[in-house]
C-alpha cells in the first residue's frame, strides 16, 4: 500500500481545531450541542462532518441502505395556503385554470400502476382543499387498502391533519383515529418548512405552527403511527434556525421515539413569490449544503433510526455521493413526482427499481428494500 | 507502433504493472478518505483556499470532421449539409462580444477538417492578433496532427509557425484515454497514444504550455484509466509544460454511444481524487461542471480540485449531446464561496488576474500591451 489506510472509527480527522472536540464527542458516542452542530454548518470542512456522520450511521445502519418502490399521489393542488406559503408553486386557489381535485376513481386509476409492479407504498400528500371532508380521505385509504392490500399507505401531512379537524370541527387526534382505521400505516414529516417563528412568518405566515406540528406527530406516535420529519432549507433560514428546528424534533423523538426518518428538503425557488422576492429563481442549493444538511442532521438526531436523501430535490449524483456522508435511505422511485417540478426540478419524474439498486452497490453499500416500516421485504439483492 | 508523418513517434515503453495495481486499488478505498488525501495533496499543490476560473469562449471553427469518433454529437463528415467554417470576420465579431464580458482568452477548437491548410491557421491568427487581439488557446493535439499532416511538415515547424503566427497555448483535448487498446475502440481514426504525448512535447518544446484532459466512463478499465494519469504525469516529468488537468466524463446522448452507462457521481469523485495523487506534478486540477452538473462540481471542490474551469460562453461539442449547463458568472462565484474558497478569475497560465497588476504572460497580445 502506498498510503496508510485507518479501518476503525472516524475515517476523516478534522483539519480544523474547533472541530477536534466535536469530533471527540461522535467518537465516544455522545450528543453534540446546539453549539457544536452550528460550528458543523459554518466549517469549510466538509469531509470531516461527513466523516462524523459515516461514522454515527455506520453504528446504527452498517452498510446498508434502504430503498421502497413507491409511488407518489397528490390528489388535488387547490389550497387555501395558496398566498401563504410563499415558496411554494404547487398551491393554487380553487378557481385557477391549472386547479385540479382528483376523484377516488381517478386515484384508483392512478394507483392501478402499482399492480403490476413491485410498489410497496403509496405516498399521499396535497393542498389544503377548503371543501374536501375527512370522509374523501378514508374512504381513499380503504380503497386503496381493499385493491392493493400489501401496499402501505402513507398519508397527510400534519398541516392536512390539522386542516382537515378544522373542516370537520374535530380534533386532530379523532382525525388520525379514524385515517387510522381506514388503515394508514404512516405519516410523512412534509410541512415542518423551519419552526423558528421569524422565517415561519417570512415564508409561511399562518401556516400550522411549530408547536402544532409537533402536537400533531405526537399524537400519532402515541397512537402507534410511525411519521417522518422534514426540514426546508436553503431560503432566509440561518445555521442557527436549521439546528433550533433539529433540536425541537430531537426532544420530540426523546418523549416518543415516533419519528423512523429525518429528511431534509432542498427549496426550489422557481415560479414561487419567495423566489420572485429574493431574485433566485433559477438558483439551486450547492451540493456541499445539501450534503452538510443532511450530514449534520445525522450527527444532531442521533436517535432517529433513518436519514432520507431526497433524489428529486438534489439529483441522483448529490443522493448518491450523501451514502457516503450518513445518509442510509435512498427514497423510492416515486413514478410520478409532481410537487417539486412544478418550481423547477430537473430531475428525473421517478427512476427505475435497478437504478436504485445499482447506485447504492456502486457506492459501495448494501441495497436493502424495505417497506413504510423499513422492514427489509426480501433478502438484500447481492451484486 | 507506426512512425508518425513528423518522424518523431517512438514505442512507448509499458507501465509498470505494479504500479498500475497499486493505484487502482485506491478505487477500493472509502469515498471520504479518498477525498481527504487528494484534498492534503491539493493544498501542498496549490495552497491558499483559493479555487479559480476563467472568463473565456470557445469558439467551433468549423465542425467538418473525417475521424468519425463514436463518442461525438457534434462533427459533420466532409459534404453534409451542416458542415460549416467560420469566416474570420464571424470569428472576429465573436471575439469581440467575449471581450465585452470581460474574456481574457478564446478557446479554438474544431473538427479535423482536411481542407484546411496551414496557412488558413496561421492568416486567421494573423487576422485575430491584428484585429481582435487577445489570448489564443487553440488547437488540440489531433489538430496539429492533422495540420501537420495535410501541410506534410514536421510538428515542431508547423506548431513553431502557429506561434509565430499567434497561437498562446494548446488545449488538452483528444486525448480521450491514453491507452491505444481503448482508442482503438473509441476512436479509432483518432492519433494514438505516443502520438498525443509526442505532440505535446512538440508544444512543451517549442515554449508553449498545454493542458491535458481525460475523457472517462467509455467502458475503460479503471487501469485504463491510471495508464493515462501515469503517462501525463511522466511527460509532465520530462517538460513541465502541462498547467492543469482535467478529467470529465463521456456524456453518449446522440452519439454512437448512446445508451452507454453514465459513470456515476462516487466514480468521478474516486477517478478526480485519484488522478490527484497520481499525477502528483500538474498543479491545476479542474472539475468538470458541464458534464457533472454544478452541485457535484462544488462537492469535488473538496475532493481535490482547484480550478471550476471555464464560464464558456459558448460550448458547442457538449451542448450537442443535450448536456447543458452554462453558468451565470455570479452563480459559479457563488458555488466556490459556498464552498468554502476564495473565487479568483484566472489567465490561461491560471494566474490569478489581480486588479490593477499588469500581467504578461509572454504572448503576443502580452507582450504588445507591455510595449504600449
Amino acid at each position: 500500500m502506498i498510503f496508510p489506510r485507518k479501518d476503525e472509527g472516524l475515517c476523516v480527522q478534522p483539519q480544523s481545531v474547533e472541530l477536534l472536540p466535536i469530533a471527540e464527542k461522535v467518537e465516544a458516542g455522545e450528543r453534540i450541542s446546539r453549539a457544536d452542530a452550528i460550528s458543523l454548518f459554518e466549517t469549510d470542512d466538509l469531509l470531516a462532518v461527513g466523516g462524523m456522520a459515516d461514522l454515527v450511521n455506520r453504528r446504527l445502519n452498517g452498510d446498508r441502505v434502504f430503498y421502497v418502490a413507491n409511488q407518489h399521489i397528490n390528489p388535488t393542488n387547490v389550497c387555501i395556503l395558496n398566498k401563504v406559503c410563499v415558496f411554494c408553486s404547487y398551491g393554487v386557489r380553487p378557481l385557477a385554470d391549472d386547479a385540479y381535485t382528483m376523484t377516488l376513481d381517478e386515484v384508483f386509476a392512478e394507483a392501478e400502476a402499482a399492480r403490476f409492479s413491485p410498489t410497496r407504498e403509496f405516498h399521499i400528500v396535497g393542498g389544503l382543499h377548503p371543501k374536501l371532508p375527512l370522509e374523501y380521505y378514508t374512504d381513499m385509504i380503504r380503497g386503496l387498502k381493499e385493491r392493493h392490500p400489501t401496499v402501505h399507505v402513507k398519508a397527510l401531512t400534519a398541516v392536512e391533519i390539522a386542516h382537515l379537524a378544522r373542516v370537520e370541527g374535530i380534533e386532530t387526534r379523532d382525525v388520525l383515529r379514524e385515517l387510522l382505521n381506514a388503515g394508514l400505516d404512516a405519516m410523512p414529516g412534509g410541512g415542518a418548512e423551519v419552526f423558528s417563528p421569524a422565517v415561519r412568518s417570512t415564508i409561511a405566515d399562518r401556516k400550522l405552527a411549530a408547536d402544532e406540528w409537533l402536537q400533531v406527530h405526537r399524537e400519532a406516535h402515541e397512537l402507534g403511527i410511525p411519521t417522518n420529519c422534514t426540514l426546508l432549507y436553503g431560503h432566509v433560514e440561518s445555521a442557527a434556525d436549521r439546528v433550533d428546528h433539529m433540536l425541537m424534533l430531537r426532544d420530540l423523538q426523546d418523549e416518543t421515539g415516533g419519528f423512523s426518518t429525518f429528511i431534509p428538503l432542498a427549496w426550489h425557488p422557481d415560479n414561487t413569490a419567495l423566489g420572485r422576492e429574493m431574485g433566485v429563481e433559477g438558483n439551486r442549493t450547492g451540493g456541499v449544503d445539501d450534503l452538510k444538511a443532511l450530514a449534520v442532521g445525522r450527527i444532531l438526531l442521533d436517535s432517529v433510526p433513518h436519514i432520507k436523501t431526497h433524489w428529486i430535490m438534489v439529483t441522483t449524483k448529490v443522493s448518491q455521493i450523501a451514502l457516503s456522508f450518513g445518509v442510509d435511505d435512498l427514497e423510492g422511485t416515486v413514478v410520478l413526482e409532481k410537487v417539486t417540478h412544478t418550481a423547477g426540478a430537473d430531475t428525473p419524474v421517478g427512476l427505475d427499481l435497478n437504478e436504485i439498486v445499482e447506485l447504492i452497490q456502486d457506492a459501495g453499500k448494501t441495497p436493502v428494500e424495505r417497506d413504510s416500516l423499513y422492514n427489509p421485504v426480501h433478502e438484500p439483492v447481492v451484486a | 507502433m507506426t512512425a508518425g508523418v513528423s518522424g518523431l513517434t517512438m514505442r512507448l515503453a509499458p507501465v509498470a504493472a505494479a504500479e498500475l495495481t497499486e493505484y487502482a486499488s485506491l478505487y477500493d478505498w472509502p469515498l471520504l478518505e479518498l477525498g481527504a488525501m487528494a484534498n492534503e495533496r491539493a493544498q501542498s499543490a496549490a495552497p491558499g483556499g483559493m479555487v479559480s476560473y476563467i472568463v473565456d469562449r470557445n469558439i467551433n471553427y468549423t465542425n467538418v470532421c473525417v475521424t468519425d469518433c463514436s463518442f461525438c454529437a457534434f462533427y459533420r463528415r466532409p459534404g453534409h449539409a451542416e458542415g460549416y467554417v467560420l469566416s474570420n470576420e464571424q470569428i472576429g465579431a465573436k471575439i469581440e462580444e467575449a471581450k465585452a464580458i470581460g474574456a481574457v482568452q478564446i478557446l479554438m477548437q474544431g473538427g479535423h477538417n482536411p481542407y484546411l491548410k496551414l496557412d488558413y491557421y496561421t492568416g486567421l491568427l494573423d487576422y485575430i492578433k491584428t484585429h481582435h487581439p487577445i489570448h489564443v488557446h487553440g488547437f488540440s493535439a489531433s489538430e496539429l496532427d492533422i495540420i501537420a499532416r495535410v501541410h506534410k511538415a514536421d510538428l515542431g515547424t508547423v506548431i513553431g509557425e502557429l506561434k509565430d503566427a499567434g497561437l498562446d497555448s494548446v488545449p488538452g483535448a483528444g486525448a480521450e484515454i491514453l491507452v491505444d487498446d481503448v482508442r482503438d475502440r473509441i476512436a479509432k481514426k483518432k492519433i494514438g497514444t505516443a502520438r498525443w504525448l509526442d505532440i505535446h512535447r512538440a508544444v512543451h518544446e517549442q515554449g508553449l504550455l498545454s493542458s491535458a484532459t481525460m475523457m472517462f466512463g467509455a467502458g475503460e478499465s479503471r487501469k485504463d484509466r491510471v495508464e493515462h494519469m501515469i503517462r501525463v504525469r511522466d511527460l509532465q516529468r520530462e517538460t513541465e509544460g502541462f498547467t492543469a488537468f482535467i478529467p470529465w466524463t463521456l456524456q453518449s446522448d446522440g452519439t454512437e454511444m448512446d445508451g452507454a452507462p453514465e459513470t456515476t457521481a462516487t466514480e468521478y469523485l474516486k477517478t478526480i481524487a485519484i488522478s490527484r495523487l497520481v499525477i502528483d506534478n500538474v498543479r491545476n486540477l479542474q472539475v468538470s461542471y458541464v458534464t457533472q452538473g454544478p452541485k457535484v462540481a462544488q462537492v469535488a471542490l473538496h475532493f481535490g480540485c482547484n480550478d471550476f474551469g471555464s464560464l464558456m460562453m459558448e460550448e458547442n461539442v457538449v451542448s450537442a449531446t443535450g448536456t447543458d449547463f452554462i453558468m451565470p458568472r455570479d452563480t459559479l462565484v457563488r458555488f466556490i464561496e459556498e464552498a468554502g474558497f476564495e473565487a479568483v478569475p484566472r489567465y490561461q497560465d491560471y494566474s490569478p488576474i489581480i486588479p490593477d497588476l499588469d500581467w504578461y504572460c509572454g504572448c503576443r497580445v502580452c507582450m504588445d500591451r507591455r510595449d504600449g
